[in-house]
């Protein structure tokens, strides 16, 4: 019987032929935690007897979450971190660097990786054919410690997607999409599998907007398979040799299989306060923006910015709305200073942040007032999620995000372009 | 374990449970526990008892890897969690920190009922209606974690993962 990605790449990284539904344990390529959860983390694995990481090399603490810090108890969480990589050789990622998930996908990630990360978002990795999924502290503090985890092998939901984007359509309506069809728990316990003719097209980056989403429908992993896109993205990077080809077998037995021809999306919005409650954005015509923010995980390469910075060019944002860009790492940020996007954008009337997670959970940089509602690229719009209960969060593409920013209401791009 | 139900809608998210604004106290858990569902319910901090269940819907526990969620759900005396059905960070999250999520039909359980459960027979009776409920069995390799209270204590017992 033929095998899915994640049967494929649990059996290889375990040397046990697996199935979903087995308990397999395995070891990890990498085990990384983030500023709000790995405080936690630490303790755990310091008060539980734990010394120094198996792999300290393969364990990564990123300062992205508050960076740099609002407040003071988040500066001594980050030193806590500080420390402990000092202490243990394990690796910092300060402040500045950018998002995890970004750097982890630029330096770290390969196809067949099995990576634990104590976040949600981890999932993005998925966009290079790592088995990556997001673990809570205890977890991730043994995962370090012993340099392997359990899982249950997820059986798999397959999409598949055929034609090409139209015009200002893209990933992002892909995936807003497919999480209104399936629901914000469609894929709970579940892998979630991306393939066909759009799939096999698709840049990489563009994977890694999907993919990042997969948490978002409850999977446990949203994978692609690794191919000759991901060899020439590795290359770029400077790590070609971390190539491997990973497809499933064509005889691989699937949960369900949704079918998606992407020539038929179109601009796609998720209204508060789920990520399922999808609606087209020229049905929210009207509803008016105090902020828009583009950037995060989720979609703040520079792939995004090169389109908010085309529909933007010679433009300037409505006078109600500010404009938050959040480059996803620092590379991203000297790219859009390189490419004249910086420009373009601040010359539009936006304000850059720094390289990390932003305004996207609540802490600093872009918090809402009340009754006040947001336009963002992120991932998730729960109620609270950006600093106020009282207040609105949408989400959608770039391309959306910047036709909102010059209208000051929720636009659909073509409308406005 | 006896307690009053406490009953959420479904798509609880880590956000209503520790909303992220407060992540700053995340070293401090005594004072984070103060919030816990606050963006769900603000009274419920303050009124929930020792032994007493959170009864959710569909998809409880949605979003974020925080474990500070089930954390702060254990230490305002939570006995368990009930759903009828569970995000998969927070199920693993909560059986980690040895809170059982117990997956069942709550539609049949009502604000501030009191619950009867017994986690060796799988039973819940809710003696205000008189029903009595069945839930899932909880997967042997969680319960073999949720047996020794928790992830820590059973890499501490065991050295390893046995499963």
């Amino acid at each position: 019987m033929g095998k899915t990605l994640a049967e494929k790449i649990l059996s290889s990284k375990s040397g046990t032929d697996v199935t979903s539904g087995d308990i397999v344990i395995s070891p990890v390529d990498l085990a990384f935690v983030q500023d709000t959860t790995g405080p936690l983390t630490v303790r755990e694995f310091l008060n539980n007897g734990f010394e120094k990481p198996a792999n300290p090399s393969k364990t990564v603490l990123f300062i992205d979450h508050a960076a740099p810090s609002p407040n003071s108890q988040l500066s001594t969480d980050h030193i806590t971190l500080r420390d402990f990589s000092q202490k243990t050789g394990c690796v910092l990622s300060d402040a500045g660097d950018g998002v995890c998930h970004q750097l982890v996908a630029e330096n770290i990630a390969a196809p067949g990786d099995v990576i634990v990360g104590a976040d949600s978002h981890t999932v993005t990795a998925g966009g290079l054919g790592a088995f990556a999924t997001g673990m809570g502290s205890s977890d991730v503090a043994v995962a370090m410690a012993l340099g392997k985890t359990w899982f249950r092998v997820p059986e798999t939901i397959r999409i598949v997607c055929t034609g090409q984007f139209p015009k200002y359509v893209y990933a992002k309506d892909l995936i807003l999409h497919l999480i209104g069809l399936i629901g914000a728990d469609g894929a709970t316990y579940k892998a979630l599998e991306f393939a066909g003719e759009t799939v096999d097209n698709m840049p990489i980056a563009d994977r890694l907007t999907i993919a990042n989403m997969a948490v978002e429908a409850g999977a446990k992993v949203g994978l692609f398979p690794s191919d000759e896109i991901t060899r020439e993205y590795l290359k770029a990077q400077g790590r070609e040799d971390n190539y491997q080809p990973f497809a499933a077998d064509s005889d691989a037995v699937y949960e369900r299989t949704v079918n998606i021809d992407v020539s038929e999306l179109e601009p796609t919005v998720s209204k508060p306060h789920t990520v399922d409650n999808t609606a087209p954005a020229k049905d929210l015509k009207g509803t008016k923006i105090q902020q828009v923010a583009i950037g995060t995980c989720t979609n703040g390469r520079i792939e995004d910015f090169e389109i908010a910075a085309s529909i933007l060019k010679g433009r300037k944002r409505h006078p109600s709305t500010r404009l938050l860009i959040t480059p996803a790492s620092r590379t991203i940020l000297k790219q859009m200073i390189k490419k004249g996007y910086a420009d373009i954008l601040l010359d539009a009337g936006a304000i850059i942040l720094p390289p990390g997670c932003g305004s996207c959970l609540g802490l600093h940089q872009g918090v809402l007032g009340d009754n006040e509602a947001c336009l963002s690229t992120a991932n998730r719009n729960f109620k609270g999620r950006m600093g106020n209960p009282n207040s609105f969060i949408y989400l959608a593409s770039p391309a959306t995000a910047a036709a909102t920013a010059l209208t000051g209401e929720i636009s659909d791009p073509r409308e406005v372009l | 374990m006896h307690g009053k139900a406490f009953k959420f809608g479904d798509n609880i998210s880590t956000d209503h449970i520790v909303p992220g604004r407060l992540a700053h106290l995340r070293s401090n858990l005594p004072e984070l526990a103060k919030h816990v569902l606050e963006d769900a319910d603000p009274t419920f901090a303050s009124r929930v008892k020792e032994g007493d269940f959170v009864v959710g819907g569909n998809n409880f526990g949605l979003g974020s890897s925080r474990e500070h969620a089930p954390l702060v759900i254990k230490m305002a005396g939570v006995s368990a969690v009930l759903a009828k059905s569970v995000a998969r960070i927070f199920f693993r999250n909560a059986i980690n920190r040895g809170l059982p999520v117990l997956i069942c039909d709550t539609d049949k359980i009502d604000d501030g009922d009191e619950l009867e459960v017994d986690l060796k027979e799988g039973t819940i009776i809710d003696k205000t209606n008189g029903n009595r409920l069945v839930f899932n069995k909880i997967p042997d390799a969680m319960l073999s974690i949720l047996n020794e209270g928790g992830l820590m204590p059973y890499i501490k017992k065991y050295g390893d993962f046995q499963m």
